[in-house]
Parts: structure tokens; sequence; C-alpha cells
């Protein structure tokens, strides 16, 4: 159709064809050049710090790359069948699987619990509110240091290990990997750090339900239990949806946490090790790095969470029918 | 949201800050801030060639000062020393890539092997000739790759056994050589409140490591470095022994600091700690004259003492602008001019100068602990492989740790070791 008229308008004004051309890359409005200064920049710094890595790490991963991103030696499939048979990336993936099946339901709940609790509160809405979003402003390594040295300190030192001798227990070795306790540490670091973020989206969820649905079913009889199964959590599904994978993905990309509640100088123990922490001590870890095997991680590990964006896409579509 | 890089971009270790250890590989402070000079290094002033020296960032006070100062006292050459904070093996790696490489830099345990392969290091045999006898013995073997030396040692750094004599003495006890002493030593001078032996709230298994093989006897490759030198019963039997020693309580598994910090020994935590040498000065401090220092002891029949060491060395850039005015400055500084070699070691904290013959010079390491220490370093000192990747070492921890930690059969877990040793090695060889 725009074809019909530019070759109607054209051979009347040929000295018009040029701004039209121009004009029509415009947009109404010069909205195509306004789109591409808003745009630009951002898909600029996207390109170069995350798609043109990506894209590198693909061709590393092809070859055999040490402490060089400029290889020449052409592995094929090497690096990956290396890592698909290296015990200790399988057994990140389960340490992630683990995880994962219990920060995110855990995280979910308590945040959720938060923004039901806060969604009701009749006054000091706002204070509360604050108070549990704070933590979310402190960097996971910071809070990891604090959790690693004051609270889970294995010596009598500890404040744990303080209170717990206190009352008359045995020292406790949190982090030494002699026992599991070293997931307390992780799980609660990481449950104090988020929940409150999650809390701030839930409650924004909340707000959205129209208080009408609510009258409508308290007329029907609804009350307590019954209104939070049949009204509040199928109007909240969409964002509880979201609120789920971005839960997933992050603690896919775990790393700070672990990295520096077990890690010392130059060295990580085998357990609890998440996916990223076993590619960065490939990568760069060891006074080595091998680019090519961590290309290869690299590549497993986005094709595993563009799988989770395209489930992500995919439940909130069909929730949206 | 699909920001991988977002992790690895805010990962920050725990490294021990402002330490000078040259044996720990990998730091990842951020790189970038503080550059001392940046004069070109392909401008020659007046007949003179500039040269540039690399540095990392030592943790001492007044060491970059001295480097400066031995650089201008130079006079065949105007050489500007830069200082380089951070990751410091990345940069250096990442700068000799560039056509503006430094012409003189110091690389770990005198040049990687990828810097060796690339042709990236100058050949620096001849230009150390048969002064290389002058160097400690121990130090100069592990600079030595296919009869080539790429570095001249510039400086050794160590670890030990740090102990109280008044503590064995009072329990009746002499200083441990063996593991089986170290146990019954332990167990005679450990108190409620003094736990017995301290490497690292980790257990010891990060830094004492390769220890394990060291002491009971072993080498990590053979001669040919085609396969692991140390999968054997001598080996495996020295895990079990420390692991029963871990599990009887009298490895301490967490104190108030780590093994690189003296703070656990001097706070009376731990009667028997592993250390850095360079918490010796503050040990003394504490403990005047009753501080004694030990290799770590033989393991099994086989077994003999052992020290891992590290040290830098400087080694010359093979596609400087001006080599053979590189090769003399390092002449000069690293092999002739003694008094600076002295200073630079003794002066800014505690190191042990690279020649043996100098050792008597340096005042921390006249007599007592530190001469004990440096005299282990020639008698006991061991330094990875150089075709010990980081592979390599990342599947000996993961064992190490199950065995000790886990309970896992040493054989059962090292088996597979075997064939994975082999294959690197393999890889590496070209």
């Amino acid at each position: 159709m725009s074809n019909a008229t530019s070759s109607t308008i054209a051979p009347a004004s040929p000295s018009t064809g040029r701004p039209g051309l121009w004009r029509r890359l415009r947009g109404h409005q010069g909205r195509n050049l306004w789109f591409a200064a808003f745009v630009a920049p951002f898909l600029l710094g996207l390109m170069a710090f995350v798609y043109l890595p990506i894209v590198w790490s693909a061709y590393l991963s092809f070859f055999e790359a040490r402490n060089t991103v400029n290889p020449t030696r052409f592995v094929g499939l090497d690096n990956y069948t290396y890592l698909l048979n290296d015990g200790l990336f399988i057994q990140s993936l389960l340490t992630f699987v683990a995880f994962a099946l219990f920060i995110v339901p855990t995280t979910y709940v308590a945040s959720l619990g938060l923004a039901l609790l806060l969604n009701n509160l009749r006054w000091g809405q706002a204070f509360f509110r604050s108070v549990f979003f704070i933590p979310t402003a402190v960097s996971y390594v910071i809070a990891a240091i604090v959790w690693r040295f004051a609270f889970f300190s294995g010596a009598r030192f500890g404040l744990l290990n303080q209170a717990i001798t206190a009352a008359g227990g045995d020292q406790v070795n949190w982090l030494g990997g002699t026992n599991d306790l070293y997931w307390v540490a992780l799980v609660s670091v990481r449950l104090w750090l988020q929940t409150g973020f999650y809390m701030i989206l839930l409650i924004a969820g909340l707000q959205r339900i129209p208080q009408e649905t609510y009258e409508a079913a308290a007329l029907d009889g609804a009350a307590g239990w019954r209104l939070l199964r049949f009204i509040t959590l199928p109007q909240l599904k969409a964002t509880s949806v979201a609120v789920i994978l971005l839960l997933l993905i992050n603690a896919f990309q775990a790393f700070d946490e672990f990295y520096n509640m077990l890690g010392s100088i130059g060295s990580y123990p085998p357990y609890a090790r998440p996916p990223l922490v076993h590619l960065y001590l490939i990568a760069v870890g060891g006074g080595q790095q091998d680019l090519g095997v961590g290309g290869a991680g690299t590549m497993i590990l986005t094709a595993i969470i563009v799988l989770f964006g395209v489930g992500q896409n995919f439940i909130l579509n069909r929730s949206n029918t | 949201m699909l920001g991988l890089g977002g992790g690895l971009a805010a990962a920050a270790t725990l490294t021990a800050c402002g330490q000078n250890n040259p044996l720990d590989g990998g730091s990842s402070a951020t790189p970038g801030a503080g550059e001392s000079s940046s004069m070109g290094s392909e401008a020659p002033m007046g007949d003179k060639p500039s040269l540039t020296q690399w540095y990392h960032q030592y943790g001492e006070e007044g060491v970059k000062e001295a480097t400066e100062r031995y650089a201008a006292e130079y006079e065949a050459a105007t050489v500007t020393v830069k200082w380089n904070p951070g990751d410091y093996n990345s940069i250096l790696a990442a700068q000799l890539l560039t056509d503006d490489v430094p012409d003189v830099f110091e690389a770990e345990q005198g040049g990687s092997l990828d810097q060796i392969r690339s042709g990236q290091l100058e050949d620096l045999t001849e230009l150390i000739g048969d002064a290389k006898d002058d160097f400690n013995p121990a130090v100069m073997k592990r600079f030595t790759f296919e009869d080539k030396i790429h570095g001249i040692p510039q400086t050794i750094d160590m670890q030990l056994l740090y102990y109280r004599p008044s503590l064995l003495e009072a329990a009746g006890v002499e200083p441990p050589t063996t593991m089986e002493e170290l146990i019954a030593a332990t167990n005679a001078v450990k108190t409620d409140s003094m736990g017995g032996f301290f490497a690292g709230n980790d257990g010891g298994i990060g830094v004492l490591g390769t220890m394990f093989i060291w002491s009971a006897g072993y080498e990590q490759l053979n001669e040919d470095r085609t396969e692991a030198a140390f999968l054997n019963e001598d080996f495996y039997n020295g895990l079990v022994a420390f692991r029963d020693f871990s599990k009887s309580g009298g490895v301490v598994q967490a104190a108030s600091a780590e093994w690189f910090s003296p703070d656990a020994f001097i706070n009376e935590e731990v009667a028997f700690q592993w250390g850095g040498l360079w918490s010796l000065p503050a040990i003394k401090e504490a403990f005047g004259d009753d501080v004694g220092v030990l290799p770590f002891p033989a393991i099994g029949g086989n077994g003999r003492p052992s020290v891992p060491f590290g040290a830098f060395g400087a080694c010359v850039a093979a596609e400087g602008k001006n080599v053979d005015a590189s090769k003399e400055f390092v002449k000069w500084l690293w092999i002739d001019q003694e008094d600076k070699q002295v200073d630079f070691s003794d002066a800014y904290g505690t190191h042990i100068p690279a020649k043996p013959a100098l050792v008597a010079q340096a005042t921390q390491l006249a007599d007592g602990p530190g001469a004990d220490a440096a005299q282990f370093v020639s008698d006991s000192g061991f330094a990875n492989d150089i075709m010990w990747s980081g592979a390599i070492g990342e599947k000996y921890g993961a064992a190490l740790s199950n065995v000790i930690k886990n309970d896992a059969d040493p054989a059962a877990e090292f088996e597979p070791l075997k064939a994975l040793i082999a294959s690197e090695l393999e890889k590496l060889k070209g």
C-alpha cells in the first residue's frame, strides 16, 4: 500500500523523493529516530558486554585456548566432552538443582507471607516495607563476609557458636565441610538478601487485584484461607510466575555468597559448588585461564538459561490467555 | 535477564590483602588504578636506551620506592618502573600479547609454561651463565625448563610450621619431624583453650595440598612429565593418617583467622600453625625467642620433610625493543648488585635472598627461625611443577577434600586422576 502512494507521489515532484524516504525512516513525529536514540546506548552496551562475549565464548569453546583469546588450535567438541565427563561440573549442576529446589519455594513463601502481612497492615506499612527491603541494597559479597566471619565462624568467637556454647552446647564447625551445615549459612544469607525485594514485587501484584473481587467474594461468604486460595493466588498468578522464574535464574547465577563464604585464596572445596563457581575456577582460577573449557561451559549454561527464558514466556503466555 | 556476566564481574575473592605472598597464584582485585609512570619505551633519551620494568604490587611499605631507586641508579639505560596493582598475572599476560610489551618484568617462578612456549620470554641461560650456581638450588631447579632459564630469581617466599619451644618442653616432647611425632606432640600440648595443629579454616586442605605428595617422598610428575608420580600406597596411607589426625580433633578446623595470618597462633588458639614466612616478624614480636619453625613433617616410610616456596623471577620480553639493553639491566640488578638484592629481600618484610651466600647479610635471617627457614628452602624446598596445571590442581584438591572430609577411599578417589593427569600432560606438551 505504501508502495502505491509513494509511486503516485514520486513522479509528481521528484525533489521530494529523498525527504519522503527520510521522513519514512524517521517515522511519524520522528518516532523511529527517538526510538533509535533511546535504545541505541543500551543496545550497544548489550552488544559489547553480553552478546559479543557470548559469541566469542562460543568461538573459544571449539579451541584449545589457555591464557589467550586468539587461539589457533581447533579441537572441535573436545571441550564439551571434557566438561560433560567432568564429575565436578555435573555435580555443580546437581548442586544448583538442590539449591534451587530449596531456595526458590522458600523465598517465594517468605516473600508472599510478608507481602500479605504488610498489605493488610493499617498503619506503618511504609516503615515495615522499608525495613524488609533494605537488605536488598546490601552487597552479596559484604553480607557473605559478615555471615562467614561474624555469625557462622566455626571458631568459638563466632556469634552463633558463642550462643550455643553459652547454652551448654558444643562448638559447631559451620563452614568447614565436615558436615552439611554450610547450607544453613548459604540459604539464610540469600533469604535475608532477596526476600524483601520479591516482597515488593508481590505487594505490587496484590495491589492490582480489584477490591470489588474481594467484596463480591465476601458477599458469597468467602473469608480467610478461602479468599487466599480462590481469589488472591489466582489473581497473583502472573506476578508469581515472574517471581519464581526470576528466583530460579538468580539461583542459577549464584556465585558471590558461595565463593566468599567457602572459598579461600586460590581454592574452593569440591562441595557446594554452583556452576558459575566451577566455571570461574576453570576460566580464571588457579593461575590458569582455560578459556576454551570455560567457553564451552558458558555455552551450556547459556543454553540452560535460554531454556528457562523460553519456558517463562510459554508459561506467561498460557496464563494470560 | 541473560546477563551471565554479572555474577563473574561482581566476584570478589578473599585474598590476603596487603600480604606479599607470591605463593598465591590468583587474586582478583580490580585492575586499573595507579600507574607510576608512563614513559614510552620507544623514545630513547639522549644516547641511553629507555626501558620499562614491571612489578606486581608488593604489600610492604617502601618496596616501590626501592625498585625506583635501583632503576635510577642504573647508568646504562633510563629505566622506568611500573607498579601493577590488581591481578598481575592477567595484566601481564594481556600486555605481552600486544606490541607494547614491558622490556623487563617479574614473573612467578620465572615464567609460565605458556609464556615460554609462545616465545614471549628471552632465553637468559647464557646471561646467568655460571652464576646460576650462586642461586638457591631448589629455586634454580624450578626455574629451569628443558635446560633453559628464562628468569633470574629476585627473592624467595615460603611457608612453614610455627611452634613454641616452651610449650613442647613443658610437655616433654621434641620438635616433630615426622607425621607420627607431630600427632603425638599435638596431643601432648593441646589444652581445652589451645587447639593443636592449624592450617586454615578448611582443615588445611587448601594450603597443605601438594605437601602430602612431597612429604611422602614423591614428586608430582615423573621425570618425563608424562604421568603422575605419586599415586601409590605411601601417599594414600599418608592421607589416611592425616584424616585420622583431623578426626581425632588434633587438627583445628576453625580459628579466628586464616592460615596466612599470624593471629590464630599469636592469640594462642593453636599450638602449631602452618603459615607464611611473612608472619615471622609479628610472631617474633609476640613471643620473642619462644618461636620455632619446622618444615612439614615426613610422612610414612619413604617420607622426608618439605616446604613450599615461591619466587618471582626477572624476565626479559623477547619482543622488547631493546632486548640487549634489557638483559644487561637484569644482569646488573639481579645478578651483580648484591647489596640491592639483600635490601630487596630484607628491608621491606621478610623474604629469603635468592642467593644462599647473601642469607647471612639479611638481618632477619641471621639466626634463629629466619636462618632455619632459609635452610629449609635449600634442603627441602618444593614448588609446583611447571606442568602441574590449574585443571590438575583442581581435580587433586577435590579428591583430597573427599578423602579427608568425606571418608572416601583414597585409592578409589585418586584413581581417575591417573588418566586425567596423563591426558592433561599430553595436551600441555602441545
